[in-house]
């Protein structure tokens, strides 16, 4: 089904911040904006929910801290244990300070690469991926708001005008 | 204007008060003769053994290690002689003769390394010339002005140290000192004239430097351009290079120095961490505490937020530095090295990882999540943790080379927390009143109104 939508285009990103309060205020509902650049805030502005990525970094800190426990246990304590430093021991618990350094990195490590791989997929992103920006401005110096046709053309654009926008595009848009 | 609540001016009172009775009664019970320390010493083991005499593993273990200790006693004796037993008695008077001492020491060092700390953040602020910070700088000043207090407390009680009137530093014995040649070798630095000398040119410093600023920092609200504020940047700048040498030499001189043979290079960074974090914490708590009367009415959640960070986060280099020190000896476990972590983990066991557990577990899981950090109320209960944590901190490193394993918490250490507390508390919160809490002409007071995360 195609329907119609309108971009509006602006060039700074406080004038952008102002229209998506404004629109937020005459209820009408923001499909998307594009921004060259994160924008402090406008995640609040546009009502968006919070994120809930932290919550999987935490999780994937603590698989990285036992991925790292189980790991150390078996190379150093139960295949092949060795006498280093004169520390011969074949508890986990008695050599444990030695292995914090791994246990801190790799528990950073799973955090932080698991979390970038999420980020990427809950964002829709891989390599070779088509680009979803209606215009390569939006890469470039411009902020685009997109918001769907109601029939409320008239009112949509003079609102828009009215905060600013420097260019107003009516499209059709395929659903996907 | 703030103006000290009655309340809390009362309570600070009776936290002297009863911190005064506390300490006279450490001084009052410590032992003058051998006899009365080994009476101490006895009754308490006998006391132990009722308790925990139904017990029968427990109390099995405890004759046998008892036995133990009085075998390697009477090899010991054998090889010395008679002497033997008398030094160690004479040893054992020692350490319970410090019991007030180190208690004292302990908690006055705890409460002025909190201004220290939060002075060293407050001229961190100034010389990144922070945007959100600013409309706390009162109440930092106020924290800082417990330096002159705290300061010539803790000079006085080094003086006596050096006047032999304690004995919390054995190398300022000239007697031991004649039969140690590690300290021999060390007199040219550690030695009691230079040891005051030092702590004079540090305290100096840093007083000079908190009352400078402060004095800008008050001029610059009356004035009409922003020469004081620029000239309150240069003198943070050059006083964070003074403060983190002086910081470093003061933590070798006024802790490490009670084990003289031992030495660590991140001692310095190390109580470094520890009195940035209280500091920090004190800020957010006195900051928490002023908002709840209704002051500071521009300062928002986002600002309690970030002080919540920077507790979270220094928590996490605390636990580093504690960390990377104790690794390096553990590992390498030379024996004059080891010897630290040997006694603490023998004596102090509860203490030693209880800290651990205060000071890193119980902040990082409770203060990770960011809506967590927003609420007033968790700052406050976790800010205690953090700071009964670090008091536990201080405790480790002087108790076990001034008491030994004669350590406890009872009556006179408390009673020196009361004390020092009520006099944190009064000394603090007087300074607050004598200045409008909000700055009126810094040049980002308008960004730290409206900073928002």
């Amino acid at each position: 089904m195609a329907s119609k939508a309108i971009h509006a285009y602006y060039d700074d990103d406080d004038v952008l911040m102002l229209a998506v309060k404004r629109v937020k205020a005459a209820k009408h509902h923001i499909e998307e904006v594009y921004c060259p650049f994160p924008v402090h805030g406008l995640d609040k502005a546009m009502g968006l929910a919070p994120t809930r990525l932290a919550i999987t970094a935490f999780l994937y800190g603590c698989v990285g801290l036992t991925v790292a426990t189980v790991m150390m246990n078996f190379i150093m304590i139960e295949d092949w244990p060795q006498d280093i430093g004169g520390k011969p021991s074949f508890s986990y618990l008695e050599n444990m300070p030695a292995f914090v350094p791994i246990m801190f990195e790799l528990t950073v490590f799973f955090a932080a690469h698991l979390m970038v791989i999420t980020f990427y997929m809950r964002s829709r992103l891989w390599p070779f991926k088509e680009a979803e920006n209606p215009d390569v401005r939006t890469t470039d110096d411009h902020f685009l708001m997109e918001i769907d046709i109601h029939d409320n053309e008239k009112e949509l654009k003079d609102l828009l005008l009215d905060t600013g926008a420097v260019e107003i595009n009516i499209v059709e848009k395929n659903s996907h | 204007m703030y103006t000290f609540s009655n309340k809390l001016k009362i309570g600070s009172f009776i936290l002297m008060a009863l911190g005064i009775l506390g300490i006279a009664i450490g001084f009052i019970s410590a032992p003058s003769t051998v006899e009365e320390a080994k009476a101490i010493v006895a009754s308490h083991s006998e006391g132990h053994g009722d308790a925990h005499g139904a017990v029968e593993p427990h109390g099995a273990t405890a004759t046998d290690s008892h036995g133990e200790a009085v075998e390697t006693h009477g090899e010991a004796a054998e090889a010395h002689g008679g002497g033997h037993d008398s030094s160690h008695d004479q040893h054992l008077l020692h350490q319970l003769q410090n019991k007030p001492w180190a208690a004292l020491y302990v908690a006055a060092f705890f409460f002025f390394m909190i201004a220290l700390g939060v002075l060293a953040f407050y001229a961190i602020q100034r010389a990144a010339q922070a945007g959100w910070s600013p409309l706390l700088f009162r109440v930092m000043e106020g924290i800082t002005s417990y330096l002159v207090p705290g300061g010539i407390i803790v000079f006085v009680i080094l003086v006596m140290s050096v006047l032999h009137m304690n004995h919390l530093f054995v190398w300022m014995d000239a007697d031991v000192v004649a039969h140690d040649h590690l300290l021999q070798g060390k007199a040219g630095y550690l030695n009691p004239t230079f040891f005051l000398v030092r702590a004079a040119i540090f305290l100096a410093g840093w007083i000079f430097y908190r009352e400078y600023s402060r004095k800008l920092s008050l001029k610059q609200d009356e004035s009409d351009d922003n020469s004081n504020f620029k000239l309150n940047f240069r003198w943070s700048a050059g006083f964070l290079v003074f403060y983190l040498v002086s910081e470093s030499i003061m933590s070798w001189d006024w802790i490490m120095s009670v084990d003289p043979h031992w030495f660590s290079t991140l001692f310095g960074w190390y109580v470094f961490a520890s009195m940035f974090v209280s500091g920090i914490t004190v800020i957010a708590m006195v900051t928490v505490y002023l908002k709840s009367r209704g002051y500071l009415p521009d300062v928002n959640d986002s600002h309690i937020h970030d002080l919540a960070k920077f507790m979270f986060g220094i928590s996490i280099f605390w636990t580093y530095l504690w960390f990377s020190q104790f690794m390096l000896i553990w590992y390498s476990n030379i024996p004059e090295e080891v010897t630290y972590y040997v006694t603490r983990i023998a004596d102090y066991r509860l203490p030693f990882f209880g800290m651990i557990a205060m000071n890193f577990l119980f902040p990082v899981l409770l203060l990770m999540n960011s809506d967590f950090k927003r609420l007033n109320w968790f700052v406050i209960l976790t800010g205690i943790v953090i700071l009964g944590g670090h008091y536990m901190d201080i405790f480790n490193m002087i108790m076990p080379s001034t008491v030994g394993d004669q350590w406890f918490i009872g009556i006179p250490e408390i009673g020196a927390v009361l004390f020092f507390a009520g006099l944190f508390v009064f000394w603090v919160f007087r300074a607050l009143t004598t200045a409008p809490l909000q700055p009126k002409r810094n040049p980002f007071i308008e960004e730290s109104r409206h900073f928002h995360y």
